[in-house]
């Protein structure tokens, strides 16, 4: 773990997405002192471009963007947090499961996964959200549903090729359960790759989510970035600030994540220099 | 004759899918809030009570659930997708009248993306460490990160607003009558930013595995053996590594079918291209469920068609495949 | 051999040659100031343990060395030029045409997109102003001269429906091509089948024979020198510490290295032993059948284990013998309940455990335990090494403090430091793994030990090692044990009794000296026949060994 560490501070690219998103996180955190009246304030004459008392100019509705930035960061990152947490749980269990036992659950895992491919899985998440109209916790949900099945079909590749190395079949042999492989061979060697897909998956879910917002699927209460450049669309032509800044935001923040994502991917799993 | 046999068998495993397709929509239909029938008429609230009377009957929905569920997936092989109010038409007409701009929104993209992909990862996985190598890993990593709606909107802002050089929307200038070149070209003017906008992200994705892939190749016994058999550089590189590296691009791009049309519904909606995702766009707005299930179900079925037209093109480079 | 050449121009002259390694790879040099002629029409055979460095010297003969490893000094002249020095160009225009070489792994040696013709005909291509069907006759011509089936067919079939021999024959047609003075071959046998290996060798001398083609032949395994050399030079860690005739070397090798190198070597002989009366049967299988199924579309199902009976008696060692594909090591996996079996039964001391459940088998696991062929998959990359060995008796309720002592006790009796318990897998070597393998497989204190070609990924001084250690144990603990090889000279030595395997089924089983003096199936006496350096065994039993 340790040389992982180093492994991964040495790595300048990965460094600087790492910068760069905690700076995301103290923004977000910071939000309610920046900003305490929230990000659908009227703050100011509308369509002011940016400037010394607007620094990224206000809205159509005269509303801060900068606000609009700092809050929509909370949003973003949460839910692409949770989203990924509950498609890794969720696929990580089902994925193990079918590539350790093998037989027809892997079979029908297989078939699943295989059927959400050919699904095109945008227009799914749209559908679900709008049945189940638009908001946080449907937009996690929809959202989680259709990225579980890539996540499964790693975790049991992953299973399914440790599963028939000779060092678990020694512990097979030793008179080991289920649970004890599993838990403690199986999954320590397999943290690595699913780390870094995971941490890749949140920048995936980020730009999800900012479609979605900006189709007017979003939580109508939280601010996002996708909202903010649906919002600005009306006014490009004159109001260019509205829909580039969010747009910016948009791209640091996944940029940042895909840099941290695959240092992690180097360091955990370290292939020969020869890259 | 083989692959006669071979695409037959995968159409026939593709009515599985369709069907299963068909059993999620429905138990959407139910999940939505509401009495079923008004969720089938969409909420246009134009439906007149005789319609509403004549769907109930339809759809069975005064009996079991599995009736229904029959009831609805007839209705689908039948090709009866069910009525839009709103846009006062039957909703398979709707959808077809607007799946040619997105195919050819989807096409251009896909051999853009595809096409520009391989070559960048190539340039970069024969120069690794250079210049070249670092250029398209930058330009991978930026385009992974954009949103394709956002880009589509500043390509606007420079190309159409501050240049004026492209429309900002639409398929074609409407009240010129062009005919032939002309008009191919008025449409490829209007084309350009849209499937810009839509390929960029996956021409980073291409890139990428198409790197790792030649690398992952150039290490491989075969090349050590073309050059131990006095193989050029050249020769080893086009005539060994790249057909063996373009295998993981195909199976990769197959992938991403789904995610193509997914994307362009935003994108669409962008540019106002009158595809199926504009469609969507304003189902969407008007809350008509029945026209987004619909869509759902038809894009399905186009993914499922490229997914077989890539395994063609797979199994014809790779010989292993034993067909 | 071919007296006359000592006299005419040599071949290939590698003087002083030194090749760097990279930062961080164990030593500074593959080679260092290495020395050595090949003569026209002489095979030389250029052998070394792992890391020794040979493989680098025959890749720098075609400048094929891996990036970042560089050659610092010395020539290598062949005809007026230096390798050493020339340039992309000129060793472009040597490679396949005066020098050819063979790689040791044949089922990647071929691009798998490519038909077996097209990949032999770009030889011709690249050298020579043929037109295509003048090219295409040749090719087939070629294909015959290494006596592939039906080359006309052969030439449009792919690698993938090729055999791991027939591939390598490909290879050999392809280095051999364009008529090159010099053939360099690096451990081409090594990853086929012992009688695939013994068609291959005898193939490579006969047209080195026609053609009077100088061979560079490297190997680490002195059956092979015997075999077919005629001369042999030895290489340790990067030195060059011996050079003559075959002959010389093997009967009277002049330094240490080689001599202990040579004691190593298994000899196809039974060595005495005192005798071993067996007790009753331990371990018995009764009618084991064992099918895997059918692969995909198209696949036959292979039958792994058609109907076997065997039993091992207390305090013996059985061996058991095959190629790969006999089944040996399913037989060893379905004994030892790692396996399961589509009918027939396993009986430990007359007790059925082939259909039990998981939780019922758990206590006969102490029983009978494994040790795995592969050093660096059989041990949790994760584990310690203490936690490793202890995994079992903790399984099964030791408590912690027993079972570190009981690990301590183990690893001493391995002989290893008890400090190692503390350390990770990756820190040890290849023998030192399989000792910690054996470690963990005697914690339980088990009656029978399988061991599953537990020597096979070693070098062989390690390898001896590794086997006197097995041996001292069985003696010790009084075990029975179960012996899974593929090699028959690791079984003479080891094995009281041999059981010979193939295609799923067991041809012939007897005592080692009796199936050693007059085996009876035919198949036996093909294995025993090619096993590589038996003829000069033979010729030279007589004399006494070093």
């Amino acid at each position: 773990m340790k040389a992982a560490f180093t492994r991964f501070a040495r790595n300048r690219l990965a460094l600087l997405g790492a910068i760069i998103l905690l700076l995301v996180l103290a923004m977000a955190s910071a939000a309610p002192a920046l900003y305490p009246a929230g990000a659908f304030a009227l703050a100011g004459p509308p369509l002011q471009p940016p400037g010394d008392r607007f620094l990224l100019g206000t809205d159509t509705l005269g509303r801060d963007v900068a606000a609009g930035i700092v809050y929509g960061a909370r949003t973003s990152l949460m839910i692409g947090v949770s989203a990924t947490l509950a498609a890794v749980l969720l696929g990580v269990l089902f994925g193990a499961v079918a590539g350790y036992y093998r037989g027809r659950l892997d079979v029908a895992l297989m078939r699943v996964t295989e059927l959400f491919q050919t699904i095109p899985s945008f227009i799914l998440a749209i559908l679900l959200v709008a049945i189940l109209s638009p908001s946080v916790n449907s937009e996690i949900l929809a959202i989680a549903i259709v990225s579980w099945p890539g996540i499964a079909r790693l975790a049991r590749g992953e299973f399914a090729s440790l599963g028939g190395r000779e060092f678990v079949l020694a512990c097979a042999g030793l008179g080991a359960g289920d649970g004890r492989i599993v838990f403690r061979h199986l999954l320590p060697n397999c943290a690595s790759p699913l780390i870094a897909v995971g941490s890749l998956l949140v920048a995936s879910v980020i730009l999800f989510e900012s479609g979605l917002s900006f189709l007017g699927l979003g939580d109508p209460n939280l601010m996002s970035w996708g909202l903010m450049i649906s919002a600005g669309r009306e006014v490009l032509r004159s109001a260019w600030w509205i829909c580039t800044f969010p747009g910016l935001a948009i791209l640091a923040t996944v940029l940042a994540i895909n840099l941290v994502g695959d240092g992690l991917n180097e360091a955990l799993n370290p292939r020969l220099r020869d890259r | 004759m083989r692959r006669l046999t071979y695409v037959g068998g995968r159409l026939a495993l593709a009515v599985p899918v369709l069907f299963c397709i068909a059993v999620l929509n429905f138990f959407l239909i139910h999940l939505a809030p509401g009495d079923p029938a008004s969720v089938m008429a969409g909420e246009g609230g134009s439906a007149t009570p005789e319609y509403m009377a004549m769907l109930r009957h339809k759809f069975g929905l005064d009996q079991s659930l599995p009736m229904q569920l029959w009831h609805y997936v007839t209705n689908v092989a039948t090709f009866d997708l069910g009525y839009s109010f709103r846009n006062d038409e039957p909703v398979l007409n709707l959808i077809l009248d607007r799946l040619g701009p997105t195919l050819l929104l989807m096409v251009t993209a896909f051999v853009i993306s595809v096409s520009v992909g391989t070559l960048l990862g190539l340039l970069a996985g024969t120069g690794r460490n250079t210049w070249r190598d670092g250029a398209s890993s930058v330009l991978a990593l930026l385009a992974s990160a954009t949103p394709s709606f956002w880009l589509g909107l500043m390509l606007i802002v420079l190309f159409s607003i501050r240049l004026g050089w492209l429309p900002t929307s639409g398929f074609e200038t409407i009240g010129s009558f062009y005919e032939g070149r002309a008009y191919a070209l008025d449409v490829g003017r209007h084309l350009i930013m849209p499937a810009l906008s839509l390929a960029l992200f996956y021409l980073a994705l291409y890139t990428r595995v198409m790197r790792a892939s030649v690398i992952e190749q150039t290490n491989m016994d075969y090349v050590t053996t073309a050059r131990a058999k006095g193989q050029t550089e050249r020769g080893i590189l086009f005539g060994h590594i790249l057909r063996n590296a373009l295998l993981p691009v195909i199976t990769m791009a197959g992938v991403q079918a789904g995610n193509l049309i997914g994307g362009s519904v935003v994108v669409e909606s962008v540019f106002g291209w009158p595809g199926i995702g504009t469609l969507a766009f304003s189902a969407l707005q008007g809350r008509d469920l029945n026209l987004l299930l619909g869509i759902f179900l038809v894009s399905a079925c186009v993914v499922v068609v490229i997914n077989l037209v890539v395994d063609l093109a797979y199994i014809t480079l790779d010989p292993r495949m034993d067909v | 051999m071919n007296d006359g050449s000592f006299f005419s121009p040599p071949v290939l002259s590698i003087e002083g040659l030194s090749i760097a390694l990279p930062d961080g790879a164990d030593r500074a040099h593959a080679v260092d100031r290495f020395n050595l002629t090949l003569r026209p029409g002489e095979i030389t055979c250029l052998v070394g343990e792992s890391g020794s460095g040979k493989s680098m010297v025959a890749r720098s003969i075609l400048g094929l060395l891996p990036p970042r490893v560089r050659i610092t000094a010395g020539a290598l002249r062949f005809g007026a030029t230096d390798i050493a020095q020339a340039n992309e160009a000129q060793l472009r225009a040597i490679r396949g045409l005066e020098i050819g070489m063979v790689f040791q792994e044949p089922m990647t040696a071929l691009n798998p997109l490519h038909r077996v013709g097209h990949q032999v005909d770009e030889v011709l291509r690249l050298h020579t102003d043929l037109s295509r069907r003048a090219r295409r006759e040749r090719v087939v011509q070629l294909l015959a001269d290494v006596n592939l089936p039906d080359p006309e067919r052969l030439y449009r079939a792919y690698p993938h429906q090729l055999s791991g021999g027939q591939r390598q024959r490909v290879v050999i047609a392809m280095a051999l091509a364009m008529r090159p003075k010099l053939l360099i071959a690096d451990e081409p046998t090594t990853a086929l089948d012992v009688t695939t290996q013994a068609q291959i060798l005898a193939q490579l001398r006969e047209l080195q024979r026609d053609r009077d083609m100088s061979v560079l032949f490297i190997t680490h395994d002195f059956g092979v020198v015997a075999e077919i050399a005629d001369r042999v030079a030895v290489l340790q860690r990067g030195q060059l510490v011996e050079e003559g005739r075959r002959d010389d070397v093997l009967r009277n090798p002049s330094h240490a290295y080689t001599r202990s190198l040579l004691a190593a070597v298994p000899r196809l002989r039974v060595p005495s032993r005192p005798a071993n009366t067996p007790g009753v049967q331990i371990l018995e299988a009764c009618n084991l059948k064992k099918t895997y199924a059918r692969r995909g579309f198209r696949g036959r199902a292979t039958m792994a284990l058609d109907d076997v009976s065997v039993l091992l008696r207390r305090g013996e060692t059985l061996g058991l013998v095959g190629e790969s594909g006999s089944g040996k090591s399913t037989l060893a996996r379905v004994l030892t309940c790692l396996a399961p079996a589509d009918s027939g039964d396993v009986l430990l001391d007359g007790e059925q455990l082939a259909y039990l459940t998981r939780r019922q088998l758990r206590p006969y696991r102490k029983r009978v335990q494994m040790v795995f062929q592969d050093p660096y998959a059989s041990l949790d990359p994760r584990q310690s090494v203490g936690d490793i060995i202890a995994e079992g008796p903790m399984i099964h309720g030791a408590s912690r403090a027993a079972a570190k002592a009981r690990v301590t006790e183990l690893l001493e009796l391995v002989g290893l430091s008890a400090a190692a318990a503390a350390r990770y897998p990756h820190e040890f070597s290849g023998g030192q793994r399989q000792r910690i393998g054996i470690a963990r497989a005697l914690a339980l204190e088990p009656e029978v030990l399988v061991a599953d070609e537990p020597v096979s990924a070693l070098d062989v001084s390690v390898q001896a090692q590794v086997l006197k250690l097995l041996a001292d144990i069985k003696h010790k603990l009084d075990l029975s044990m179960l012996f899974v090889t593929h090699d028959l000279r690791v079984a003479l030595q080891v094995c009281d009794r041999i059981a010979v395997m193939r295609a799923g089924r067991i041809v012939e089983i007897g005592d080692a000296a009796a199936i050693h003096a007059a085996p009876s199936h035919p198949y036996t006496r093909e294995l025993f026949a090619a096993v590589p350096g038996a003829m000069w065994e033979q010729s030279h039993a007589a004399e006494p060994v070093v």
